[in-house]
């Protein structure tokens, strides 16, 4: 089942780092979006809740993109069938998707939180870095599973751009709650975390339990 | 905020009642009358078969 | 065609509610801080829970379909949340009726209930164009089964987190269900939730009677075309 997942990852990597159709677009997307709320909001500086709010919506709005086009390869060239014909079974391709989701965000996150503090954070991120590094990596588990599992389902519907963002969304709300509740101390003029452990068990909860439910369903979808 | 007087109160207790209310009568009629349609469609079948 | 248990169920369900009705209006003493607004109370609340449980019980449903292949699962499953659905839009608008007069607002952030209400009813929304925008029935079923097995886990894990993130500065009061309620108050209340429980029952079996009758004519037409 290693193998057969890391033979999937690896092509989606490469392809991805061929065309560079994914990460680059989050990241402006992010970027943009940053723009939008400096306008929207009127402020040239966000602390706090404020802060925290932008930075994830930002993050699972860009996530939508790469969920969307998380099968994408498959898809244009034909392939969803011949993955399947080949002797590679749907835990692994599950396992596959969902790993290339967590380095696409991890990658688009690299970027997207430093130039979220250069462009809109008051407060600067030193102090906060290792929490923030912990939330980060849980809420990509997180969105990484569910991402895998919306983009399956949604990948054979006609209207799949529509369908990708209404069911991923209201998914993540709880993910959202944690992250932005266990962020907000973190940006705040006075940093440091607050309540972390609450927080952080809730998101492991979510991980948990939409790790092992998606594997555990991913065998009914992508079916023939 | 302070409890309502009594008739004005009313007006919203009886809103979201009906609004109850209405949801059942609706839902069953919208059924009913399905079934009624299907009922005489499948009768119609049996008759052409005999 | 009707299923033997429809009309006890039917009679049991128009017994129960009336009975509540009466016991709201004329047995429950009124609530000492909200008054008479309090009685929608009656009327949100076990909505919420019946909605709530049909939602799980779709993806029980959906659990079995995916288990045994047997397509009525399937179809209990589209029901049941069909149904929640509905139920889960009546809980949002009185819920905001119930606001709009407490507190003056049409919508309140600080209930859980009803905040985690709007994010599982939106999620649910989208089972329709999910569910119909897939043509082959085979496969309808199954994408719409793992959803209704996703959402349903998700329901639990939304209210925890709602409810965690809740502020501690405003009292819950929409969701005082069992714990301190004085007697009066509560027998009325449990008898309300049977009442809505019984009545969602005997919707869904009749829902039910006419999907099976639907399908019946389907196959009846097909052998009609296929005979001619």
């Amino acid at each position: 089942m290693i193998a057969g997942a890391r033979a999937i990852l690896r092509k989606d990597l490469l392809i991805e780092l061929r065309t560079k159709e994914s990460v680059p677009a989050m990241v402006l997307f992010s970027v943009t979006v940053y723009v939008l709320f400096h306008f929207g909001l009127d402020r040239d500086s966000l602390d706090g809740e404020l802060a925290s709010g932008v930075l994830w919506v930002t993050l699972l709005l860009a996530a939508v993109i790469g969920v969307t086009r998380l099968f994408a390869a498959e898809r244009e060239q034909g392939g969803i069938d011949g993955l399947l014909l080949a002797p590679v079974d749907r835990t692994s391709l599950f396992v596959a998707k969902a790993a290339a989701l967590f380095v696409f965000l991890t990658a688009v996150e690299l970027v997207a939180v430093p130039a979220f503090a250069l462009l809109l954070l008051g407060p600067g991120l030193g102090g906060a870095l290792p929490e923030l590094f912990v939330i980060l990596a849980l809420a990509n588990l997180g969105v990484a599973a569910v991402g895998a599992l919306v983009a399956a389902l949604a990948a054979e519907t006609r209207a799949r751009e529509l369908i990708v963002p209404l069911l991923l969304l209201p998914l993540l709300v709880p993910l959202l709650i944690a992250c932005a509740q266990a962020t907000e101390p973190l940006l705040r003029q006075d940093a440091g975390p607050e309540e972390l452990g609450r927080w952080l068990s809730l998101l492991s909860l979510y991980d948990v339990v939409f790790v092992l439910l998606s594997i555990a369903v991913f065998d009914f979808l992508l079916e023939d | 905020m302070p409890a309502l007087p009594l008739d004005e109160a009313g007006k919203y207790v009886a809103a979201a009642y009906v609004v109850f209310v209405a949801l059942i009568l609706i839902y069953v009629a919208i059924i009913g009358a399905k079934i009624a349609r299907i009922d005489r469609q499948i009768s119609d079948l049996v008759e052409d078969d005999e | 065609m009707y299923s033997k248990s429809l009309v006890p169920l039917a009679v049991a369900s128009v017994v129960t509610i009336t009975t509540a009705l009466v016991l709201v209006f004329f047995y429950a003493p009124l609530d000492a801080d909200q008054g008479f607004v309090q009685k929608i109370f009656y009327i949100h609340v076990p909505m919420a829970i019946v909605a709530l449980c049909g939602f799980v019980a779709g993806g029980v449903f959906a659990i079995r379909h995916l288990r045994s292949g047997d397509r009525s699962w399937d179809m209990r499953s589209y029901v049941a949340i069909h149904m929640s659905i509905i139920l889960g839009l009546a809980v949002l608008i009185t819920g905001a009726i119930w606001a709009k007069a407490s507190w003056g607002h049409w919508w309140l952030w600080d209930e859980p209930v009803l905040v985690s209400f709007l994010v599982v009813f939106l999620l649910y929304c989208v089972y329709y164009p999910l569910r119909f925008s897939i043509e082959d029935p085979d496969r309808q079923a199954r994408y719409s089964s793992v959803f209704a097995i996703t959402a349903g886990a998700f329901v639990p894990l939304n209210f925890m987190a709602v409810r965690l993130a809740e502020k501690y500065t405003h009292p819950r009061v929409l969701s005082q269900t069992g714990g301190s309620l004085p007697g009066e108050m509560r027998l009325t209340f449990l008898v309300a939730l049977l009442g809505v429980g019984l009545l969602f029952v005997t919707l869904w079996k009749l829902e039910l009677t006419a999907k099976h009758a639907s399908m019946q004519l389907k196959r009846l037409r097909n052998r009609a075309r296929v005979a001619a």
